[in-house]
Formats: C-alpha cells, sequence, structure tokens
C-alpha cells in the first residue's frame, strides 16, 4: 500500500508506486523528474504548431506560385501590386494592369481558392471516414459517396432544379443527400456482427459505384446533346468557380462542415481502436458515428456539387501523412486538409497550364496519381491492411 | 487506507451514486439476447444470472462456446442492456450512471482485434485517459494530455512492462506485446474493477504466466476488481478467487476453483470426462485432458 500523502505536503513520485485506483483517480499530483515522459512517442502542442505552421507557410507560397502560372505568367511584382490595389480598392488606369487584375481575380484567384478548398474536403472527409471504418483504404470516391452525390446533383440538373434561382443552394443539398444514401448503404452492407472487414467495404463501394455510373450515365443519354456534353465534363471532375457571392456561400458552408469534424479529432482517435472499445471508453459512438456520416457526406455533397467527381485525394492523402506524422487525428486531420489543399491547387494548376489552349479535367490528374497508389498499397503493403 | 478525496470525484459521493464498497457488481435476473424483441424463435443468450462480485476479488467466467461468457462480461461492462434484470455498480443502478462516470469506474479490454492504424504504444495508452479528459468549450476537441495523464499512462506502461515499446507502433508488435499494450490502456483509466475477455487466448505460456500475475498483484495490492472470461479452465482455477461456470446462457455454479471444478460439473457442462488431481504446488484442481474421449458425446 502506498503511504498517504496529501497533494500540498509532497508530490507523489508517481513512477514508483501505485496510486489506489479508487480514491486518487482525480489527484492532480505534479510529477517529479519525468516532465515529459513520453518524449517523441506522443503528439505534443509544440511539434503540433511546427508542422502546421511550416504547412500554411508551404501552402502559401504555392498560392502564390499557382496563380503566377496559366496561359499568361504574371510576375510577382504585377502579382503584389496588382492584389495590393485589389485590397485598398484602388482603381487602376493602366490597361496592362486591366488585363491582369481581371485574370487575377475574376479567372485565377477564385480558381485556386476553390481547389484548395475542394481538396481541403476531400483529404478531411478521407480522414474521418477511414478512421471510423477503421480502413486505410477508405475514400468519398472508392466507396461510392462521390457517385451517390453526383446522382443526386444529375437527378436535380434533370429535372430541371439546376437552372432556378435556387441553384446553389439546392445543388449541394441533392448531393449531401445522394451522398448520405450511398454512405449508408455502404455500411449497411458491410458491416457484419459489429465489424467492418476491409475488403467487404471495398465491395460495397465497388458494387455501389457501378449502380450510380450506370444511373448516371442513363440520365446523360436522356438529356438534350448540349446539356449532357456540360454534364460529362463536370462528371470528369472540374474546378470551374463561381462568382464571388456563390464561393463565399460554398465557403462559409464546407467550412462549417470542417468546424464540426474537427471537432471529433480525439472520437476519430479512439474510433479507430474499435467501436466496442470506444463505447467502453465512455464514448456516444452512435451519436459519433452519425455525426461524421452526415458532417461527411454534407462536405462531399457540397464539393461534387461544385466540382464533379474528384477521386483519390481522400485515400492518397491521409495515408502519405499518416506515413510522415503519425497516426494522432488532431494533428493528422488538419494536416490532411492542409497537404489535400495544396495537392488539388497543384494538381489544378497543372490541369491547366499543361496543355495550353486547351484543359484537362483535374479529376483525370488526381485519378492518374491516386490509382497506381492504390494499387501499390493493395499489392505491396498488405502487411498495413491486415 | 485512503488519499484525500480530491474536490473534482466529489460529486459521485453526493450523489450518493456508490453506496455500496463491499460489492463491486450485483446482478439481479438478467437476461439477455441480441434481438430488441425477443419473440418466441430468439434464443436468450443468458437466462436469469444472478451474482455478486465481490470488491477486489478476481472472478473468472468459463464455460463452453456460445456459454454466454461474452455477453455476461459486456453486460457488466454496459456495453450491451439486459432486456430483463438489474446490475449494479458499488451500490449504484449501472443504467442510471452516465457513459463517461462507468468508464472512470470499468476498464474493458475485449477480444484482440487487429489494429487498423499505426498509434504508438504511448498514444494508444493515452487513449485510456479520455474519461477523465477535462472538457472546455475552447479545446475543441483536441484536449491535449496533462501530466496526470500522462503520469497514469506511464504507470500503467510500467504495470504491464511496455515502457520501453512507447513510441513503436501498434501495427508492428507482436500479439503479447499488443494484448499487453491494450491491458496498459484499460489501467490507464485507473478504474476500479477491469473486465477481460480472452486476455490470453493467443499469448504463449510466459506471457500468459505474466499477465495473471499482474492481474494477482493488483487485486492484492490496489483492490481492483478483475473479472475475467477464459478458456483456460487451469489458468482459472489458478488465478481466481471464484469461478462463474455458465452452461447455455445460465448459471451453471459459482463458488471457489474447487468447489466449481469437479468431474462431474465439467462432465455436465462440457459433456466430456476429464482427470482432476490436485495442483502440486496450490493444492488448487488441476484439470487434465484423458488420453482418449468418445467424440460427441453429450
Amino acid at each position: 500500500m502506498m503511504p498517504s500523502v496529501g497533494h500540498s505536503t509532497s508530490p507523489a513520485p508517481a513512477l514508483t508506486s501505485p496510486p489506489l485506483p479508487s480514491t486518487s483517480r482525480h489527484s492532480s499530483a505534479p510529477m517529479t523528474g519525468h516532465e515529459r515522459p513520453f518524449q517523441g512517442a506522443i503528439l505534443t502542442p509544440v511539434r503540433w504548431c511546427v508542422i502546421m505552421g511550416s504547412l500554411s507557410v508551404v501552402a502559401l507560397i504555392l498560392a502564390v506560385v499557382c496563380l503566377q502560372l496559366g496561359t499568361q505568367y504574371i510576375g510577382l511584382g504585377k502579382l503584389i501590386s496588382v492584389l495590393s490595389s485589389a485590397l485598398l480598392d484602388q482603381p487602376t488606369d493602366n490597361d496592362v494592369l486591366k488585363t491582369t487584375n481581371v485574370i487575377l481575380l475574376q479567372v485565377r484567384l477564385p480558381r485556386v481558392f476553390l481547389g484548395f478548398l475542394v481538396g481541403v474536403c476531400l483529404a478531411s472527409v478521407g480522414v474521418a471516414l477511414q478512421a471510423l471504418l477503421r480502413n486505410p483504404l477508405a475514400d468519398p470516391y472508392v466507396l461510392g459517396v462521390s457517385s451517390g452525390a453526383a446522382l443526386g446533383v444529375a437527378v436535380a440538373v434533370l429535372f430541371g432544379i439546376g437552372t432556378t434561382v435556387l441553384a446553389f443552394s439546392l445543388l449541394p443539398v441533392c448531393g449531401f443527400l445522394g451522398g448520405l444514401v450511398a454512405l449508408l448503404v455502404v455500411y449497411r452492407m458491410a458491416a457484419t456482427y459489429d465489424r467492418l472487414p476491409i475488403h467487404s467495404v471495398l465491395l460495397a463501394g465497388v458494387i455501389l459505384n457501378a449502380i450510380f455510373s450506370a444511373l448516371i450515365m442513363f440520365i446523360t443519354s436522356i438529356m438534350e446533346p448540349n446539356r449532357s456534353f456540360g454534364m460529362m465534363a463536370w462528371l470528369m471532375g472540374s474546378l470551374t468557380a463561381p462568382a464571388y457571392p456563390a464561393l463565399a456561400a460554398l465557403s462559409v458552408y464546407l467550412l462549417a462542415g470542417l468546424f464540426l469534424l474537427f471537432k471529433q479529432v480525439r472520437v476519430l482517435n479512439i474510433l479507430a481502436l474499435g467501436e466496442e472499445p470506444a463505447r467502453s471508453l465512455g464514448i456516444d459512438t452512435e451519436r459519433a458515428k452519425r455525426v461524421i456520416f452526415l458532417v461527411s457526406a454534407l462536405l462531399t455533397g457540397a464539393v461534387v456539387s461544385v466540382s464533379g467527381m474528384i477521386g483519390f485525394i481522400g485515400m492518397i492523402i491521409p495515408h502519405a501523412v499518416r506515413l510522415v506524422i503519425g497516426a494522432d487525428h488532431r494533428l493528422l486531420l488538419p494536416a490532411s486538409a492542409l497537404v489535400g489543399g495544396i495537392f488539388l491547387m497543384v494538381a489544378d494548376t497543372m490541369a491547366r497550364t499543361f496543355f495550353v489552349p486547351s484543359e484537362v479535367p483535374v479529376g483525370i490528374i488526381t485519378a492518374l496519381a491516386g490509382g497506381p497508389f492504390f494499387v501499390y498499397l493493395l499489392v505491396w503493403r498488405k502487411d498495413r491492411l491486415v | 487506507m485512503r488519499l484525500p478525496v480530491d474536490p473534482m470525484c466529489t460529486a459521485d459521493v453526493a450523489t450518493g451514486a456508490y453506496s455500496d464498497e463491499r460489492h463491486a457488481y450485483d446482478v439481479q435476473g438478467a437476461s439477455f439476447c441480441y434481438d430488441k424483441l425477443p419473440g418466441r424463435e430468439s434464443r436468450w443468450v443468458l437466462s436469469d444470472v444472478s451474482l455478486h462480485v465481490e470488491a477486489g476479488e478476481i472472478l473468472g467466467i468459463v464455460g463452453p462456446n456460445g456459454s454466454g461468457k461474452t455477453s455476461l462480461v459486456k453486460l457488466l461492462a454496459k456495453l450491451a442492456v439486459p432486456q430483463r434484470g438489474t446490475l449494479s455498480l458499488f451500490g449504484g443502478n449501472l443504467a442510471d450512471l452516465s457513459r463517461e462516470e462507468t468508464a472512470r469506474t470499468v476498464a474493458f479490454v475485449p477480444q484482440e482485434s487487429p489494429p487498423a492504424f499505426s498509434f504508438t504504444v504511448a498514444e494508444t495508452v493515452l487513449m485510456g485517459r479520455y474519461p477523465h479528459r477535462r472538457q472546455s468549450r475552447w479545446s475543441l476537441g483536441f484536449g491535449w494530455e496533462d501530466r496526470e495523464d500522462c503520469a497514469a499512462a506511464a504507470q500503467a506502461m510500467a504495470t504491464m512492462d511496455i515502457g520501453h515499446l512507447a513510441s513503436r507502433a501498434v501495427t508492428d508488435l507482436s500479439g503479447g506485446e499488443r494484448q499487453r499494450t491494450m491491458i496498459a490502456r484499460a489501467l490507464a483509466q485507473t478504474p476500479r474493477v477491469l473486465l477481460l475477455d480472452e486476455p490470453t487466448a493467443f499469448l504463449d505460456l510466459q506471457h500468459q504466466l505474466e499477465i495473471c500475475s499482474v492481474l494477482r498483484r493488483l487485486t492484492d495490492e490496489q483492490g481492483l476488481t478483475v473479472v475475467i472470461v477464459s478458456h483456460d479452465l487451469n489458468l482459472a482455477s489458478q488465478y481466481c478467487d471464484r469461478i462463474v461456470m455458465l452452461k447455455e446462457g445460465s448459471m451453471y455454479s459459482i463458488g471457489t476453483p474447487a468447489e466449481v471444478l469437479s468431474v462431474e460439473a465439467l462432465l455436465a457442462v462440457y459433456g466430456c470426462e476429464v482427470l482432476i488431481d490436485p495442483h502440486p504446488e496450490s493444492g488448487l484442481p488441476r484439470i487434465t485432458l484423458p488420453r482418449q474421449v468418445v467424440p460427441f458425446r453429450s
């Protein structure tokens, strides 16, 4: 038995004598000797700040580079002068600057911003779904959530909801409903006795993808040719930025979803242990699952409604980031979000600059990067998949 | 001997949640089946189980496959709720306790399942501190571990002898190391009751013995109550204070190993004749399988 000591008189030597479980549960005895007992083994706030800080700096630098590149190269000095004059609301009378102004502010800036935001959302949803399904291959695209959302949007467009004034507010909602249905069906199909075998989750996603793709093809084929062409371009995944007010509304919508997801980081950590351990640690797993499913469908639906099917970001990015910084979701989620944003921003810049004057859908680039990575994981890293 | 009670945990005392310090559990007529509405066809996995778990004892739950061992331990962990009957934890009704309050008192180590992500051992053990986290509106779910959390985790890891593995990924561990990590996570919860479902199933002899003697030490020195589901009758006989034997969802017998483990009882419950003699060291019953059995005699 451990001698009875008060907090004030002498600190309990916590590492040498066992505390009484029943009574010392909330004692706040300061540790002596070991100030940081798990050096390097756990995530610390300092490490969090260093990694997130450097990622933010990288994101900022790459954003500037992406703004510079395009059919017309814009020098750094010009870029800064245009941006600062726009910020300070100074009208320019120089004609050259005016053109640059339009290219930069009306075309590139919203597009780079949208690319970043979509990447952030897809990577975050990927992290959340991977933790929830305990499956490092989960991704809104692979699981059929994206195609569910796309089907929702396609149905909405078919019935003309897309052409009304409410288009902007309704398309993400239709996408959300489609994505939610897909997510619930995948979960129900794959869950066997409280467990979610990795391969049955993937199989369920494949089946759903096939069904939804067929339905989307059907809808596309019965549309008028000019609308069906637009539909095909959208489906391949392309970032066409809406006007600023719509972009602002979309950002608010997405940031609210991201905020809800970020509140679940510690719960995600524990859910990754398994559902039963999580419940025995006092987590309301049903509620956590509902929140994560709803937010994932919300974010995927909104993202798909503006950018179509951009695949694999939700799988590659969390996986790569996890290999480098570890599995703790408190860092994994925000770091993956930033890296996902950077990745899509850069991929989209490549998509619009490599084949000037034509443009490649960015979904093709991400799929060409993600598909081989998926194969690599499935074939050579079986040990990681159990 | 009691430490001065921190003001933070007087809430339990004030509400009288825990009034009975002698009985860790009091189970009265618990019946459970997995379907929500028990129909005529659905089988009761557990029917009318009543038992006490004394504070500070090691209680073993044994029985053949499908006899309801795991279901019983899940009822105790509040992972499942019985359709009939009541459970009380230290005198407080288990159904009335909040999830988090239960998690601060009861820790559960499930059957081994492979980890999906490469958390480090230290991170995994620290997850056991979740029910003790300080809740604040501004922490945004991040909730960094404080020194008390680290101290409890370091203590649990020292107890399970995995301190040297702190920065290893759980995906790279051997089965024994992983199981010790899971038990350390449960100990980091600083529970009063530890529930283990087949903790020694995949372990070699040395690790089986180590885990059992650590559990014995924790109950003797710190008054921890341990409930352990086991297939291994010999291990149960040597390390448990009392044993519950289940047969087809109901209690066949409960008592000390010497009372419960008899040739007749094992024939009735398991349907096979075994040899029982006193263990050369402890004198407790030792079960030996016969050389030949008639297959599938009931």
